[in-house]
C-alpha cells in the first residue's frame, strides 16, 4: 500500500457526504440533470465523481466491482483504506465501477428478484465527457422530455423493458454526474 | 427563519455516517423503482414508534447543513409532534427552520400535502404507519410481497367495490390507494384523499418512510400517479363543502373544531402557514375578528 493510498478521503465527512447524496438523489429522481459532486481525490482512474460517489454510497457491507483500468492496485488500495468494501466478482456486486466497454457484458451484474426489485446493482460509469445531447429520455422525474449523451442506446432499452427488475447507472465525469435509473425509457437521438 | 448551532454531542443529523449511507441506498433503490416498498434497517430513534421515526430517518439522511426544514402535523406547523422533530434538527444537524412552505427545501409532513404547490428543489418526506396498501386484507407479508410481484391488485378493487355495495360510494377517506407508474398499487400514507391529486406530477421528491415497518418508498418528480377507482364511480378529492373560517378559502382542506358545548363547531384551514399568509394577505373568514362585528 502506498502512501497516495491514505489520502484523497473527505475531510468533512458528514458533511460532504451530505451535499454529495443529495446532489446523487437529485440525479436520480430527474434523470438528464447534470449536477456536481466534490470532496473525495481518489487515484486516476477514478475521477472525484466517481470517488465522491464510492465514499457516499459503499462501505464495508457492499461488495464493489472494479471493471478495466479501475481495477488496478491504487484504486484497490484506496477503496480498502476509505471505504473498507470488498472487492468482488460482478455477479456479487452491489456497485461496480468502470468505463462503459469494460462493464460489458451487463448481464453478469444482479438484476434484483421478482420479489426484491431493489436488489440490483448499481454501475458507477466512467465517462470522457457528459452532456445533455444525444438521447432522449422520458419517464419518471422527467417533465416532459431530456437529452443525454449516453454512450449506447440498446443496453438501455433493454435495461428499462425489465422493469421493475433492471440495473441503476450513475454516470461520472470529472465533477459532475448524472442519473440513469431503471425507470427511464431511452430512444435515439 | 430561525437557525440554532448544532449540538456537537451529535454527529450531523444525529445517525451515524454507516446507518445514514444505508439509508441513502434505499433512498436510490426506492427512486428507481417509484411505489416499491424497499426495506431498511430502521434503527430505533429517541422516540417512540408511531411519533414519525421512519421520516426523521429519511429526512436526516437526506438532510445538508445548508438545508431550510419545515415540519408539519396534520397541516400545522405548532402541534407537539411537529414541534419537536423541528427542535430535534434544529439541535441535532443546525439547520435553518421555516414555517413557510416556499422557502423550505426539505418538508417533513405528517398526512398532508401542504396547500402551496411545491417546486423543483424540495423535499416532502412523509411520515407512514403501515406501508403496505394491502395489508388489512391480507396479514401475511409473504403474500402481499407475491401480489406486488405479480401485480395482483384485484383483491383491493375488490376493497372499493364493497365500499360502494355497502354505503353507495367509495368510503375510503384518507391513505386512499394509488397505482404508481402504472405498476405498484402505493398506500400515500394517511393524508386525505383531498391530497391524493397533489402527488402526481409533483415537481418536488416526494420519499415515504416507516420506522416500525422498515420500508422506504418514494415518487420522482412528475411521477404518474393515479387514484384506483371505476369508470362509473370515478375518483373525487372531497373536503369539507365549508369556506374556512379565519381566511374565507374555498379551496383548503378543512379540519372542523368544536368551540362551545351547545353545538357549536367552526372550520379552519387544516394547512396553517397557508392560512396565516391568506389572513396576512387581508382575507378574512366568518368568524375573524374583523369580520365578528357584523358576521355574528
Amino acid at each position: 500500500m502506498t502512501a497516495q493510498a491514505l489520502s484523497g478521503g473527505f475531510s468533512n465527512p458528514p458533511h460532504q457526504s451530505s451535499h454529495a447524496f443529495r446532489a446523487i438523489l437529485e440525479s436520480f429522481a430527474r434523470p438528464g440533470t447534470l449536477l456536481t459532486i466534490r470532496g473525495a481525490q481518489p487515484p486516476a482512474p477514478l475521477s472525484v465523481a466517481a470517488g465522491t460517489a464510492l465514499l457516499t454510497l459503499a462501505d464495508g457491507t457492499t461488495p464493489v466491482h472494479l471493471a478495466g483500468d479501475a481495477d488496478c492496485q491504487p484504486v484497490r488500495d484506496w477503496i480498502t483504506f476509505h471505504i473498507g468494501a470488498p472487492l468482488v466478482a460482478p455477479q456479487q456486486a452491489m456497485f461496480a465501477i468502470g468505463r462503459w466497454e469494460s462493464l460489458a457484458p451487463l448481464s453478469r451484474f444482479h438484476i434484483g428478484a421478482p420479489d426484491y426489485p431493489d436488489r440490483a446493482a448499481t454501475l458507477i460509469v466512467l465517462m470522457d465527457g457528459l452532456s445533455n445531447s444525444g438521447a432522449h429520455l422520458t419517464g419518471p422525474g422527467i417533465a416532459t422530455k431530456t437529452l443525454l449523451s449516453l454512450p449506447e442506446i440498446a443496453a438501455f432499452q433493454d435495461n428499462a423493458a425489465r422493469f421493475p427488475l433492471g440495473l441503476d447507472f450513475l454516470f461520472v465525469a470529472g465533477n459532475r454526474v448524472a442519473g440513469l435509473p431503471r425507470s427511464t425509457k431511452v430512444e435515439g437521438a | 427563519m430561525t437557525a440554532l448551532t448544532q449540538d456537537p454531542a451529535y454527529n450531523f443529523a444525529y445517525l451515524d455516517e454507516q446507518t445514514k449511507r444505508m439509508i441513502r441506498r434505499a433512498i436510490l433503490k426506492a427512486i428507481a423503482v417509484p411505489g416499491y416498498q424497499v426495506p431498511f434497517a430502521s434503527r430505533e430513534m429517541p422516540m417512540p414508534y408511531g411519533w414519525g421515526t421512519g421520516g426523521v430517518q429519511v429526512t436526516a439522511a437526506c438532510l445538508t447543513p445548508d438545508d431550510v426544514l419545515k415540519v408539519i402535523d396534520q397541516g400545522a406547523d405548532d402541534t407537539t409532534n411537529a414541534v419537536s422533530i423541528r427542535k430535534f434538527f434544529q439541535r441535532t444537524a443546525g439547520v435553518a427552520a421555516t414555517e413557510a412552505t416556499a422557502d423550505a427545501t426539505v418538508i417533513q409532513t405528517r398526512h398532508r400535502i401542504p396547500e402551496v404547490p411545491l417546486h423543483e428543489g424540495q423535499i416532502l418526506v412523509y411520515q407512514v404507519p403501515i406501508p403496505e396498501p394491502l395489508r388489512f386484507l391480507e396479514p401475511r407479508e409473504a403474500e402481499t410481497r407475491k401480489m406486488h410481484e405479480l401485480e395482483e391488485y384485484g383483491l383491493m378493487h375488490v376493497k372499493l367495490y364493497e365500499d360502494i355495495a355497502r354505503h353507495g360510494q367509495i368510503a375510503t377517506s384518507y391513505a386512499y390507494p394509488v397505482k404508481v407508474e402504472g405498476r405498484y398499487v402505493m398506500d400515500p400514507s394517511p393524508i386525505p384523499k383531498f391530497d391524493n391529486p397533489k402527488l402526481g406530477g409533483c415537481p418536488a421528491i416526494q420519499i415515504f418512510g416507516a420506522g416500525r415497518e422498515q420500508r422506504i418508498y418514494a415518487l420522482p418528480p412528475y411521477t404518474a400517479v393515479v387514484s384506483l377507482d371505476f369508470d362509473d364511480h370515478p375518483f373525487t378529492a372531497s373536503k369539507a363543502p365549508h369556506d374556512c373560517d379565519l381566511c374565507g378559502a374555498d379551496e383548503s382542506y378543512l379540519d372542523e373544531v368544536i368551540i362551545d358545548d351547545a353545538g357549536g363547531r367552526m372550520f379552519v384551514c387544516s394547512d396553517t402557514d397557508f392560512c396565516a399568509g391568506r389572513q396576512t394577505a387581508g382575507h378574512r373568514g366568518r368568524l375573524s375578528p374583523k369580520a365578528a362585528g357584523k358576521g355574528m
